[in-house]
């Protein structure tokens, strides 16, 4: 089977697709909290631009913001080039360096979203309380509502980071070599065992998604019991 | 929690304060926006020779039919068989069966955790590279099988959101299990799920941009065509993703209006919900 024989290939393939998605979900984390910061603070300014980007980012397709940063971005003097790292086996390089920022920009707008939907579920009195022992903005917000806001949304951000998991497929389109575009090789090379590749390869992104679906779960569960 | 309660009402200070941090952000924000466009004018991005074509009849019609109706067609497809396979899966995966149950929350399950690029690829060889209209059904099965898992799940929210009361009462008058699914329960449920449906319909019209790896129809091919023939790639590109947006902010506008007409002010489906992957078990929130 061409999956087995190759079965280093497969893993390799994965590898890529596993530090995608770890580098550009903690990345997209940091970007999307600034942005949810943004969107709620007191600076009118801020709350525009914040809304603004978030609006065009979810609503742009990921194949177009991939396609802003493999072309675009050089015309604004953003490239990848010095991106020369080789770990093991794998190489990342330019490609994987745009890649990371166009997964990180895309997701960051839904990061703000989940972690928005989280502060307005912070009860009321809690801002409140902060509030009256004279915290300003930033105290208000690091040291009581986003705290409480990361708890409440760790289920939509875990299912904002299983997006994540899956859009990763779609460096394969710019250059990638992770698991969708060597899923393509392979059934380009071994055309009768299309069946069998598909479901090799559907099998390794339910094996990370169940994994990661898993800790959500209990980090909800472990959070919900330290609320209660 | 309103942003409101996040913030005094500033005092004379805090005025003052937040007045600089006004103009330091604006500042900022304006050198992006200079840095951005400067660098596209000066690379000449702005030139008229590369926007002609989107001023030119001819290919605004090119623009418009063959991108952006065949993208709309792949949506809309997707969406229409995305709709059927929701509704067979969704009723599927509430049967009373066991043997009907769990194949419907294993294939959901399944269409759910795997990239539609993935899924479209494969459609891709399996109905065969070569022929034309290959790309085009091979993105719209695709988007047909991913959307149609979520939807499934999006069906089984709605029917759980209708109070538990009609259920009863349906049974109480002495109806049937099927009708009291279809008579009472379902039409219910759609009025709830209407606003995650057209929410859905975005995620449909976004991944039609995928088509570009399997050489589909549709906005990405145009764009394609249209940067080689008059090398204004950035241009396109920003055609293209405004193309985009504007269709997908009407969707959300329409959907706002769904949800306030037949909804209320409170989503009891959370599709974050119904995004995950905890799938059967309802871990609070969504009633």
């Amino acid at each position: 089977m061409a999956v087995l024989d190759n079965f280093d290939l497969y893993l390799r393939a994965f590898g890529y697709t596993f530090f995608l998605f770890v580098v550009a979900g903690l990345l997209s984390l940091l970007l999307g909290t600034v942005l949810v910061a943004m969107r709620v603070g007191p600076i009118a300014v801020l709350r525009w631009a914040a809304t603004t980007y978030v609006t065009l980012a979810r609503n742009t397709p990921l194949v177009i913001v991939f396609a802003f940063f493999s072309f675009a971005a050089p015309v604004l003097g953003i490239t990848f080039n010095w991106l020369d790292v080789h770990i093991g086996r794998f190489d990342f390089t330019a490609f994987f360096g745009a890649a990371v920022v166009s997964l990180t920009l895309y997701t960051s707008s839904f990061v703000c979203e989940a972690l928005r939907s989280g502060v307005n579920a912070v009860p009321l009195g809690q801002a409140e309380a902060a509030r009256a022992i004279g915290l300003p903005f930033g105290g208000v917000m690091t040291q009581v509502v986003l705290p409480q806001a990361f708890r409440a949304s760790i289920p939509p951000l875990a299912s904002v980071q299983i997006a994540l998991i899956k859009n990763t497929s779609v460096a394969a389109v710019f250059g990638v070599a992770e698991a969708t575009a060597q899923m393509r090789a392979f059934t380009n090379d071994f055309a009768s065992e299309r069946t069998a590749i598909f479901i090799a390869f559907a099998l390794g992104y339910i094996v990370i998604v169940e994994l990661f679906s898993a800790l959500s779960l209990l980090l909800e569960r472990r959070y919900r019991a330290a609320a209660a | 929690m309103s942003a409101g309660v996040l913030f005094d009402a500033p005092g004379p200070r805090t005025i003052r304060r937040h007045r600089i941090y006004t103009v330091v952000a604006g500042l900022a924000v304006l050198a992006v926006l200079a840095w951005i466009v400067g660098s596209l004018y000066d690379d000449g991005q702005f030139a008229y020779d590369k926007w002609e074509v989107f001023l030119t009849p001819k290919y605004l019609q090119v623009l418009l039919v063959d991108g952006l109706l065949n993208t709309l067609k792949m949506a809309a497809l997707a969406i229409l068989f995305a709709a059927v396979v929701g509704f067979a899966l969704g009723v599927g995966k509430m049967s009373e069966h066991r043997f009907v149950r769990w194949p419907s929350w294993l294939v959901v399950e399944f269409f759910r955790a795997i990239p539609v690029l993935l899924l479209m690829v494969f459609a891709w060889y399996f109905i065969g590279i070569n022929s034309e209209s290959a790309s085009f059904w091979a993105v719209v099965i695709a988007l047909a099988l991913y959307n149609g898992a979520v939807l499934a799940e999006v069906l089984r929210a709605g029917v759980n959101a209708v109070p538990k009361g009609q259920r009863e009462a349906a049974y109480a008058v002495g109806l049937r299990k099927t009708q009291v699914m279809n008579i009472v329960l379902l039409p219910q449920a759609v009025k709830i799920m209407l606003p995650s449906i057209i929410s859905q319909c975005i995620v449909a019209l976004k991944d039609t941009a995928l088509g570009q790896y399997v050489l589909a129809p549709g906005l990405t091919r145009v764009y394609k065509q249209i940067y080689l023939e008059f090398d204004n790639r950035i241009p396109t590109m920003i055609v293209v993703a405004g193309l985009y947006i504007a269709v997908n902010l009407l969707l959300t506008i329409l959907a706002t209006y769904a949800q306030k007409k037949f909804v209320g002010e409170k989503n009891p489906i959370d599709l974050t919900r119904a995004g995950n992957m905890d799938g059967g078990q309802n871990t609070g929130g969504a009633a």
